[in-house]
């Protein structure tokens, strides 16, 4: 530790610390724009200068380390000058057109000219003008007012992995760009318009749509994939006009992916904004009781076996209560939240969890990938992989297609289950071997054999220890582990209900299989927030609400309770999911506990004690290694569960934006031979 | 003259130059190589299109060979001015208009070059191609002040004739030799040495 005393105030730092970590340490700002906390440190925009006690000039804080004994100052007439002179120099170049800048209002450079800025220019050349690049419908770029502080490409090829960014030419002529015109590849290209501190690199969606001071601001958690991304959304009336991240160590860092971020748009479209009826043979505008009505008339008839209820990707945990518990009313255990079919063993909470946590992926040392594209399922875990990966010694073995660019190197062992023999050597050596399964993988005939095989493999190689727990299933959606945790696999399975075990299916957003799998003369009510292929297939349509639009707890991979809050409110009829479901049982006479969102969490936290924690994770090693009971699977290639990653849930699938990105970056149409 | 190429490839003279250039670098720091390799593309373009210089596609394959993402290729290549990313004329004349030699008479020079090439000014490359004119700065040849450099040779002392009688030569396809174009001594002073003749010991 070196003692460092900053403006008068003595700090303890760690040798090798910066200065301006020092300077954060005692509680002073320093002004800066290329340096990142998350990124390497390049120290080219020397707007973090500070006095040095016997150093002869200002020294750039965040590239100068500290040594013992230093005294800092950050707030001399010398400092003031200094910064106002790189201030100078920075709007040399920079156009003057805050007015029309997306990035007005928060911006780095605007805040600080406030403080560091001139009031006028003593500048009466031309300025620079720098050609607009293309890099893909997600990021705008407005080259003129890039102050070259490569923040973009570093996080691109430190974070993202994707080197494409670069600064090209020299002296005058720099330009940051991807030298030949091309759209970004990252799954992760949204994070570019965080970082970057000036109006360069901006949201093409929310191009000229709002001001920040206009938004009104709401925390939720990011469902589309199954990180569980801490996001706020900023809502303007009715309507959603963008997500982006909030700080969260333990989950996504500082980043987030571009489906969670950018499909808010398909929040406005094809959505059920009403309850609809069959009547002959067609769907039909209906009232709530009329709705009401059409089911218990169907409900009533059934005895309770010929019942059965599917939760899906993206529905919140207390919702899927409500539905247990209104199932129960009728005497049904026909429950199953594995809408795609993943052979997923409920039985134990480690069979199904991300055991390792996102954070404890910081402390392994060597880790094996089952039949996941991490980088698509799950874009910010798999920036967790790569900055561990980037720490060194971390050997990454891959089963699954050939040809998945993880964005680190990773040794491909093969595509089907037997592979996973090769990689055995390397965990064994490892102290704290990792294993992720993907949910994909489990999606097959053998997938119960295979799940068994993944954590034999764990406790073969020593990952299942009581102080590492190196066994984990990778989800795909927010919903997905938070209906596990619940219970919500009982009775029959899926394929007997839509096989015709079951005379009457009441689907909770589930969207995850073909509805042609649905035996006919099924009674369908599909409870939902999106028109999409399973709605059409419905006799009752309830209209429910999006995760914007509900105050709602929803459980990451991880097994992290996490809550999300009303930002917007639903359109037209629609209503939060477990309100509709507590509506509907009191109508029926089996009336549900629960009045309110209180008196429902109370119930969440007694049905499971990852509700009873929210925002923590159980964690921890594992003590019995006794494995999901499987057999030997079969020699089947995995397969990839997400072909389309902007199109891979039903909100994302009515989104334009998203649209547009998938015929960017889908596959491109064969060219004919020549 | 010739526009983007489809592909590049290294020829037998090139994988036999970088043999000698990759080993200088430990394993594992084979992308330290990538200015010598440009250098190896642009000499190639020059033997094989008349043309030094170095396309897109050459630019990734020399990523390709050295395991670096091409835009790490693409920033060095643009930030040298000694590697032309577009096409030039079979001569390179690189004119120092810096203050020695303009003080010493680049001007004429560059007057020079304009005349007998048919170059318009700096950028431009002539209509048959022969030649492409570009502005450097110092090449540290100021004691023999003015200068031009033609690809890798230097002619230096030069004024308006003697401009024009090296790229009328060049023209008819003869490379002079390069140097003082005044049969200087390298460096020494004009006539002759004036010190250390031997006389001083009298």
């Amino acid at each position: 530790m070196a003692k460092v005393t900053v403006d008068g105030i003595e700090v303890e730092v760690p040798n090798g610390a910066s200065v301006l970590q020092a300077c954060e340490a005692a509680g002073k700002e320093v002004p800066r724009f290329c340096y990142h906390e998350r990124l390497s440190v390049a120290g080219n925009c020397r707007m973090c200068l500070v006095e040095v006690e016997k150093a002869p000039k200002p020294v750039a804080s965040c590239a100068y380390p500290v040594m013992d004994g230093m005294k800092v100052f950050t707030d001399t007439a010398v400092v003031r000058q200094a910064r106002r002179n790189v201030m100078e120099f920075l709007l040399i170049n920079h156009p003057l057109d805050c007015p029309i800048c997306d990035q007005g209002g928060e911006c780095d450079l605007q805040d600080q000219a406030v403080a560091y800025g001139h009031d006028k220019s003593r500048y009466g050349e031309p300025k620079r003008a720098v050609k607009d690049k293309d890099i893909g419908p997600l990021v705008k770029t407005v080259m003129n007012r890039c102050i070259q502080c490569t923040r973009c490409v570093r996080f691109c090829a430190e974070v993202a992995g994707t080197p494409e960014l670069g600064g090209t030419n020299r002296g005058e002529n720099m330009e940051i760009g991807t030298y030949v015109e091309k759209a970004l590849t990252s799954e992760l290209s949204g994070n570019l318009i965080d970082i970057c501190p000036v109006g360069a690199l901006t949201s093409r969606p929310y191009a000229f749509v709002s001001r920040p001071w206009e938004l009104s601001k709401t925390d939720s958690i990011d469902v589309l994939d199954a990180v569980g991304a801490n996001i706020r959304v900023d809502a303007r009336g009715p309507e959603v006009l963008r997500i982006i991240p909030r700080i969260n160590e333990a989950v996504n860092e500082e980043w987030m992916a571009d489906r969670g971020r950018f499909s808010f748009d398909g929040l406005k479209r094809r959505r059920l904004d009403r309850p609809w009826v069959t009547r002959g043979g067609k769907l039909v505008a209906a009232t709530w009781p009329e709705a009401f009505a059409a089911i218990a008339a169907k409900l009533s008839a059934l005895p309770g076996e010929r019942i059965g209820a599917v939760a899906g990707a993206l529905a919140d945990a207390e919702s899927v209560l409500a539905l247990k518990d209104l199932m129960a009313a009728y005497g049904s255990t026909n429950l199953d939240c594995r809408d795609d079919f993943a052979a997923i063993d409920a039985s134990r909470p480690d069979f199904y969890r991300f055991n390792t946590t996102i954070a404890g992926i910081d402390e392994a040392d060597a880790l094996l990938i089952i039949g996941s594209d991490v980088r698509r399922e799950a874009p910010v875990l798999n920036a967790r992989i790569r900055k561990r990966w980037s720490a060194g010694k971390f050997p990454v073995g891959f089963i699954g297609p050939r040809g998945v660019d993880l964005t680190y190197p990773a040794t491909h062992l093969g595509d089907t289950p037997a592979a996973m023999a090769g990689f055995v050597e390397t965990l064994k050596a490892a102290q704290k071997p990792m294993i992720i399964l993907g949910r994909g993988a489990l999606q097959r005939a053998d997938g119960a054999a295979v799940l068994a095989a993944g954590w034999q493999l764990a406790a073969d190689v020593g990952a299942l220890t009581p102080d590492w727990h190196g066994f984990n299933l990778l989800h795909l959606f927010g919903g997905q582990v938070g209906a596990l945790e619940l219970g919500f696999v009982q009775g029959k399975p899926l394929a007997d209900m839509l096989a015709g075990g079951v005379d009457a299916l009441w689907l909770l957003n589930a969207d995850g299989f073909e509805p042609s799998r649905i035996a006919p003369g099924t009674f369908v009510i599909y409870q939902g927030h999106h028109g999409d292929a399973m709605a059409a297939r419905a006799d009752v349509i309830l209209p429910g609400a999006a995760y914007t639009e509900k105050d709602a707890t929803w459980v990451n991979t991880e097994g992290r309770a996490q809550r999300g809050r009303l930002a917007i409110f639903p359109p037209g009829e629609a209503k939060e999911d477990w309100r509709i479901l507590r509506a509907y049982s009191e109508g029926v006479g089996k009336t549900l506990p629960y009045d309110d969102t209180n008196a429902i969490r109370a119930r969440l936290a007694q049905a499971s004690p990852v509700f009873a924690r929210v925002g923590d994770v159980v964690g921890g090693g594992c003590t019995d290694t006794t494995a999901p009971a499987g057999g030997t699977p079969t020699d089947a290639p995995f397969v990839l569960p997400i072909a389309v990653y902007h199109q891979a849930d039903v909100i994302s699938r009515a989104s334009d934006t998203m649209a547009e990105c998938a015929a960017v970056y889908g596959p491109q149409p064969a060219m004919a031979a020549e | 003259m010739s526009a983007e190429p489809e592909s590049f490839a290294f020829d037998a003279e090139s994988e036999a130059k970088i043999a000698t250039i990759l080993p200088r670098y430990p394993e594992g720091k084979q992308a330290s190589a990538v200015i010598p390799l440009l250098y190896v593309v642009q000499k190639q373009m020059g033997r094989q299109t008349g043309s030094a210089w170095v396309p897109r596609v050459a630019m990734d394959v020399v990523a390709d060979r050295l395991s670096m993402p091409p835009i790490r290729v693409y920033e060095v290549a643009t930030f040298y001015f000694m590697f032309n990313t577009k096409p030039i004329g079979r001569y390179h004349l690189q004119v120092c208009g810096t203050t020695p030699c303009w003080l010493r008479g680049s001007d004429d020079v560059l007057r020079a070059c304009k005349d007998a090439g048919a170059l318009k000014g700096y950028g431009d490359t002539s209509a048959d191609g022969l030649f492409t004119l570009t502005e450097m700065e110092c090449m540290g040849a100021c004691v023999n002040a003015p200068m031009i450099a033609v690809d890798d040779d230097y002619y230096e002392d030069l004024d308006y004739e003697s401009t024009v009688r090296l790229i009328e030569s060049l023209k008819r396809g003869e490379r002079p030799k390069p140097g003082s174009v005044i049969s200087r001594q390298t460096s020494a002073p004009e006539g002759g040495p004036q010190v250390l003749t031997g006389a001083e010991q009298e």
